[in-house]
This record gives structure tokens, sequence and C-alpha cells, in this order.
């Protein structure tokens, strides 16, 4: 009886899904790539055209420009509810049970019990998770997280033009999130305007993992004026913020201002 | 905030007292050990040793023949401490005492990054990047030879990963990559302070400048083996500049602007990390005839400070914080940005002295002003103070002339017009008091108090006074020309001096005493200037001629 009749429900959200997708797939609007994408998107999820990323430092054997195979990339950061969803269905992510060499002390700090937190940041980005606790949320949603290339290429998007940084008022603001404190309660995700790619909130809430951030490592080296010697565009602040933030990182690191979003390759 | 420090320095000396035992115990184990060492292999090894250092002796002298002969570096390092000890670190303008150890130790320093929202001028907030929770971040003194162990912690309410790089440090960055710290992260490394001198540390985590002109920096001091020369009073100031996306002044939540801190247009340029923080109450202090030593650093992150201290000539500068006392009867100092000097100078005459960067837009319009605040008697010999102030017209208005004539009547109209507008006579009233206080502030308060209630049996009060609203003409003389003899005040005898203060212009003295007889519970009418200028006139000759 059980059984028969979670498969009820199943049917009937697989209907629906199906519904929604077909809704949104129609509804978004495809813009910056001229051409309709050749299969539905995803939920919740934008199609980031492909093209050239050009990378902010030049290693010395690394290459001048990256190019980017168009994906797939979450609208929004993953929140607070989305991920309780991943832990309730993962024992072993929750807060009691998570190994310290997979997560550090202040995993999930905020939250106050295994799948308790104050309503009111639901839909606010989690934070406080590791690495290895982004990542194995976004298996389990059949999902990865962006390449640092693939996440710098998305967010150099103002709401404008896909290539933001020729943008001074989108820098600036994005320059105005480092001059203000941080708040005690994160503000729910979808706040700010979407850029060109339909992508909300990659600037002005939270830093987020990527999948390759470990590849800024070496940035910690590069202290004082030095890091300028080798960089593309010395002026471009915000992105130095964030590959300094990155190469500070461990995979096991929790940090209350670090979330993270999910992406996935088109298949074609 | 004192009565804190003052806690802080008993349980140091406390410290030191322990530690001073222990460390001469230590040393003649030490010392001993080494005795009976050398003796056993007296016989056996001397002959090999002796000329295994005399081989070391020409090398280290044929490689570095221009090294300072006090310089640690040009013999091998002396790794060896004794003890070990928490560092005492300060927020500016304090300064941790001198250090009274005869040895190196180890000392484990802990400086805590903190992001904080804090004013930076009357009305004007900023997220500062902080060392410790203040601009300039904690003072941290140290001994030439001690090992360093540095803790870092990026306390976890920071948006941003720091590190610490400090110009004490030899080796690669200054310590800057065993420091990077992510928040909510905890960094620790060693160092072996090798060279002593007055140091900057700073953040350096790109974009630098940014972090640097966030107010990350602050001053370490090595002190030589052998010490400082002692003085009365040590100060900390910091120099440093922000680039704010408003005005200078403008109010609100002010953020970092990229554009003005790369072209090195500075908004405000301020000491010790916001307008008006060593001025007024926060004014540094110092009595007659003290010695007085600034540690003064330059965060920058751009400009260089050309420091000078009005109405003092340093008697002795160590340039660029190294330590030889390089200079002599310097009036300006020359402060590079990451970089520090240490001044010196004895307070001779009592009054306020202004702390500026002689670069003087940046102290007049954008913040660049402290205050030193000398108390004691004054020195008339050093400095008379005015001694005459005269009309002096020119020779386009001479009295009689035309222009002249012209001007007084305008004058006198002016002046009719004031006096029949009751509310423009309230008005310059409240101007009055307005500026007779700042008057007051700056020169009666120390002997009558801020409360004007004086101080018992030696400072006549005001607050009330009898003696004060019976007599105006008696209060501006004693004001022009001091005062001497028993007094009554309020029924109760006083027997002092009140020095001259007749460096006060005929309007200062009008704004001060108009101040005092409508405050501390007084009411009476205003002082104009019409009313000190004749009484002025009638004083004998200008008082500094009686003491010759």
């Amino acid at each position: 009886m059980t059984s028969h009749r979670v498969n009820k429900i199943q049917r009937f959200g697989a209907a629906l899904m199906m519904l929604l997708l077909v809704g949104m797939a129609s509804q978004t609007p495809v813009q910056g790539t001229g051409q309709r994408p050749s299969q539905p998107l995803p939920p919740g999820m934008a199609l980031i055209p492909g093209g050239i990323y050009k990378p902010l430092f030049r290693r010395a054997n690394g290459p001048n420009e990256i190019s980017i195979r168009k994906f797939y990339l979450d609208i929004f950061p993953v929140t607070n509810e989305q991920f309780r969803e991943f832990v309730r269905a993962n024992p072993r992510w929750r807060r009691s049970q998570v190994k310290r060499v997979a997560a550090d002390d202040l995993y999930l700090k905020h939250w106050s019990g295994d799948l308790l937190f104050d309503e009111k940041i639901k839909n606010a980005p989690v934070t406080f998770v590791s690495y290895y606790a982004a990542n194995a949320y976004a298996q389990w949603r059949s999902k990865r997280l962006a390449t640092v290339a693939e996440w710098e290429y998305a967010a150099a998007a103002s709401p404008t033009r896909a290539d933001g940084k020729n943008d001074p008022a989108f820098q600036k603001q994005i320059l105005a999130w480092h001059s203000s404190p941080s708040p005690d309660i994160l503000p729910n995700v979808g706040a700010s305007r979407a850029n060109i790619f339909g992508v909300q909130d990659l600037h002005g809430l939270v830093w987020e993992w990527t999948g390759d951030f470990y590849t800024a490592l070496g940035m910690a080296e590069e202290f004082c004026g030095g890091s300028a010697k080798n960089a593309k565009d010395p002026g471009d602040y915000p992105a130095f913020m964030r590959f300094g933030f990155r190469s500070s990182l461990k995979m096991d690191y929790t940090v209350h201002n670090l979330g993270f979003r999910c992406a996935q390759s088109t298949g074609d | 905030m004192s009565g804190a420090f003052r806690a802080n320095d008993k349980k140091y000396s406390e410290m030191n007292k322990g530690r001073l035992q222990t460390s001469s115990n230590s040393f003649d184990y030490y010392g001993k050990k080494i005795t009976a060492y050398s003796m056993k292999r007296q016989k056996q090894g001397m002959t090999a040793v002796l000329a295994l250092m005399s081989m070391a002796a020409q090398l280290v002298a044929a490689d570095a023949p221009a090294k300072p002969p006090n310089s640690a570096s040009a013999k091998p390092i002396d790794v060896s401490v004794t003890g070990e000890e928490a560092a005492l670190v300060t927020q500016a303008p304090k300064v941790p005492p001198p250090l009274k150890r005869s040895h190196p130790t180890k000392v484990s320093v802990t400086l805590e990054v903190r992001e904080v929202m804090k004013r930076l001028s009357d009305g004007v907030d900023y997220v500062f990047w902080t060392f410790g929770g203040d601009v300039p971040g904690s003072f941290i003194r140290i001994r030439e030879g001690d090992l360093v162990e540095f803790h870092l912690n990026n306390h976890p309410k920071s948006k941003m990963p720091h590190n610490i790089d400090l110009h004490a440090v030899t080796g690669p960055g200054g310590g800057a990559a065993s420091s990077f710290t992510a928040p909510g992260h905890s960094s620790q490394f060693s160092f072996k302070a090798l060279n002593p001198g007055l140091y900057v540390y700073h953040c350096a985590t790109a974009p630098v400048g940014m972090h640097v002109g966030n107010g990350m920096y602050g001053l370490i001091l090595v002190e030589p083996k052998e010490g400082l020369p002692p003085v009365d009073r040590e100060y900390y100031v910091m120099q440093g500049e922000f680039y704010t996306a408003g005005k200078f002044g403008e109010e609100g939540l002010q953020v970092f602007d990229q554009n003005k801190a790369v072209d090195e247009r500075p908004t405000y340029v301020v000491f010790n990390g916001a307008v008006n923080s060593l001025v007024g109450e926060r004014a540094l202090t110092a009595k007659v005839g003290e010695r007085v030593r600034l540690f003064v650093g330059n965060g920058g992150p751009n400009l260089v400070s050309s420091f000078h201290v009005i109405g003092e000539i340093f008697d002795t500068v160590y340039q660029e914080g190294g330590m030889v006392p390089s200079q002599h009867h310097v009036q300006t100092t020359l402060i590079p940005a990451g970089g520090a000097a240490i001044v010196e100078f004895k307070v001779e005459v009592p009054g306020t002295y202004v702390l500026v960067d002689h670069s003087l837009f940046r102290a007049f319009n954008k913040g660049a002003l402290g205050m030193l605040k000398v108390e004691g008697a004054p020195n008339l010999l050093a400095y008379s103070g005015k001694e005459v102030d005269a009309v002096y017209l020119g020779r386009q208005a001479d009295a009689g002339s035309a222009a002249e004539m012209k001007v007084e009547q305008l004058r006198a109209a002016r002046k009719e017009a004031i006096q029949s507008d009751p509310k423009i006579a309230g008005l310059t009233k409240e101007i009055q008091m307005e500026k007779g206080k700042g008057v007051f502030m700056q020169t009666c308060f120390v002997c009558h108090q801020i409360n004007g209630e004086g101080i018992p049996g030696q400072i006549p009060p005001l607050s009330k006074s009898d003696f004060l609203m019976a007599d105006k003409a008696r209060s501006i003389r004693g004001v022009l020309q001091g005062r001497s003899g028993e007094i009554v005040v309020n029924g109760k005898k006083y027997n002092g001096i009140m020095t001259p203060l007749n460096y006060l212009t005929d309007e200062q003295i009008a704004n001060v005493l108009t101040y005092v007889r409508n405050s501390f519970g007084n009411r009476g009418d205003a002082v104009t200037v019409d009313e000190v200028r004749p009484i002025r006139s009638e004083m004998p000759a200008p008082l500094i001629n009686q003491f010759e």
C-alpha cells in the first residue's frame, strides 16, 4: 500500500516536473547565444554560452586564453533549505556525523542541529560548508562545481553585457560589497539583478567554492606587489580578491561567507 | 582605559621581575655548562678549533667587508634564548614600557585581524581592516635577538583572507606567505629579530594597496640590546591615507574608491586612523621639562610624510627608524610610505603643539593633524608670548585718509545695525560663547578645570563665582596682566598666581570672558572687544620687561 502510494506520488511529481520544465524552457529568454538550446534547461539553471576566458594570472606555461564550452549554471547559490534536503538524504553529511577530515569544526555552525536552523535563513545561501561537502552535494544532484574559468567567465557578465569588466558601474558595485560590513544574517538569494545570462548573486552575497579552486594556490607566495607582476589586469580588484580568497582556502575549511552553486555540462 | 593600562603596567613589571630572576639563574647555569664543556675539550681539540675559527673569520671577513660593525648578520646567528613570555602590545597612542631584559627570549605575539566599521571623521564611517581592531595596528615591542613566535588570527566574521609582512623579519615576504589566513583561521610562524630598529608591518594580500589603504599597518620596535636612552614619555603616532567615494566630510558609510587610490588622490590623510584622533581630550600630553619620544610610522599606502611638530624642534631624529641617532635640531623629518622615524624632544614651554604632515593641504583639508598639550609654568625667556599687538594700516589707509574714513563709517553703521537688532545681538553672544569655549579649552581649563570649579585651596572657582561676576573690568585686567595676592572668592581665601595671558587677542579675551560669565551657573552680559581694548592700552609696558 505504501509503495503504491509512493509510486502514485512519484508519477504525479514527475508529471509536474515535466510541466515545469516545459514551462521554464519556453519562458526563459535565450540571451547572448542567438540560438535555441538543443535540450530543455535543467530547472533552476541558466545556460552560459561558450566563449573565451582570459585568466587573471598568466602562469609560466599557462595559456593566455581558455575556451569555455557552453554549460549550465545554477541561477542562485545553494540555500540552507536545499542543503538540508541533501543532509537529510545523506546522514553522513550531518553535523554530528561528518568526518573531521571532510569538514573543519565550524561545519554548519550556523545551524542549531543536524537538520535544524532558524526558518528565517532557509532561503539564504548555505555557508560553513567545506569543499568536500559542496562536491558531495553537487554529485547528489548529478551536477558538479564550476571550474574557476567557468565561474569567472560567467561572473564577468554584467546585467547588460557579457564582459562587464569594462562597465565601471558594475565594477564599483562589486567593490562596494567588499567595503561594507559582513551582516550577521545573510540575506536571501535572488535579491540582486540577474546578469545577461540570467544568473544572480555571483557578486555581493557570498564567496563561492569552485571545482578547481586550488589552482589559485601559490598566490600566497606572491605577496605584496609581487602578485601584480603576472596579472593580466592589475586594476581588476574584485578578481584579485576572489583569487586571494580562493588561495587562502583548504578543502576542509568552512567559512561564514563561503557558499557554492552547481554547474552541469550540456552533454553536447 | 588608563587604569587598565596601569594595571597592565604593574603586571608587566611583576612579570619582568620574575623573569629577570629566572634569567640570571639560567645564565649562571648556562655559563657553568659552557665552562665545563670547554675545559673537557681544551686539551684534545683546542688547536683544531682555533684553526677552524680563524678560517671562518677570514671567510666571513672576505664575504662581508662592508657590514656595519654592530650588525648581527656579520656573525653566525645566535639561536640561544632564555625563557619565554607573551609580548605586551598596546593601542595607539600608547607604547609598551621599555624592556628591562638583558637577554633575548622567546616572545609570543598574537594579533587578531578584524574588519570593523568605525568612525573616520564625525558622521563618516568606514569599514577598516585592522590588526587588533584599531588603526594603526597594535604596537609590538621586542628586543634584538628575541625569537618571535607569531600568531595571526583572522576573525571568523572577516570577509577577506589576510596576512602580515613585518619589515622586522629577514626572509622572503617578511612572513607574508607563512601567515596567509582565511577568515576564521589562524597561522603561526617564527622569526629571529636580527636587526634592531623601528619597523612597519602591514598586510600583503593582493590587492595590497587596498588592504593597506583600509588600515592594515602598524609598528614593531626591535629594541637594541643596550636599550634606548630613557625618556619621560613615549607615544605611537602613525600616518595613513584613506580613499573614499564621497568627498572629505561627506556623511554616512563611505566605500573604498579604487580610482582615487590608483591616482594617489586621497580623501583623508590622518594620524592614528581617524580625523581628530589626537585632538582635544585625546591629545598627547606632557609636562614642561619632560623629554618626549614619538615613534612615528607612515602606513601610506601612497604618500610620503613631511612630519613636523609646530613650535618644536626635534633634538634627535633616528632617521627612517634606524638605530643611529642620525640628526640633531631637525624641524621636519621625512617618513617614507612603509617607513618610520623616531623623534625626541624636550618640551620647554607650556601650550599646544600641533603635529602635522607639513604638506599643508593634507593637514588643513584632509585631517593630518594631532596635538601635544604641554602643561606647566610658562617659560617667558624661551618664549615671550605676544609682546606687541598694534594696529598697522599700511600706506594705503593712513588715518584720516578718505579710504580709512569710509571704512570707519561703514564699521560704525554695521555696528549700529547689529546692536539695534536683538536677534543678531543674541546670535553674536552665542557665537562668542562658542569661540570662547574654544579658548577656555585650550588655555584656562588646565587650572580652572573643565567644569570651572578650580582646585580647592589653590585655584579659585569660576563657577557661581561672586568675585568673577562682581567686576567685569577687573576680570579683563586679570586675564591681561595676570594676578597675584590674596583674594576672597565665595567666602574662601586664595593666594595663588594667575599667569598673564596677554598673548590672547582682544577678541579671544572678550569671547572667553563672555563664555565664563555665562557658564558654570553664571549669568551675565557679553564682554566686547571695545571693553578689552582700552584696558589693554592702559596697561604698563609688557610684562616680560619686569623680569629683566
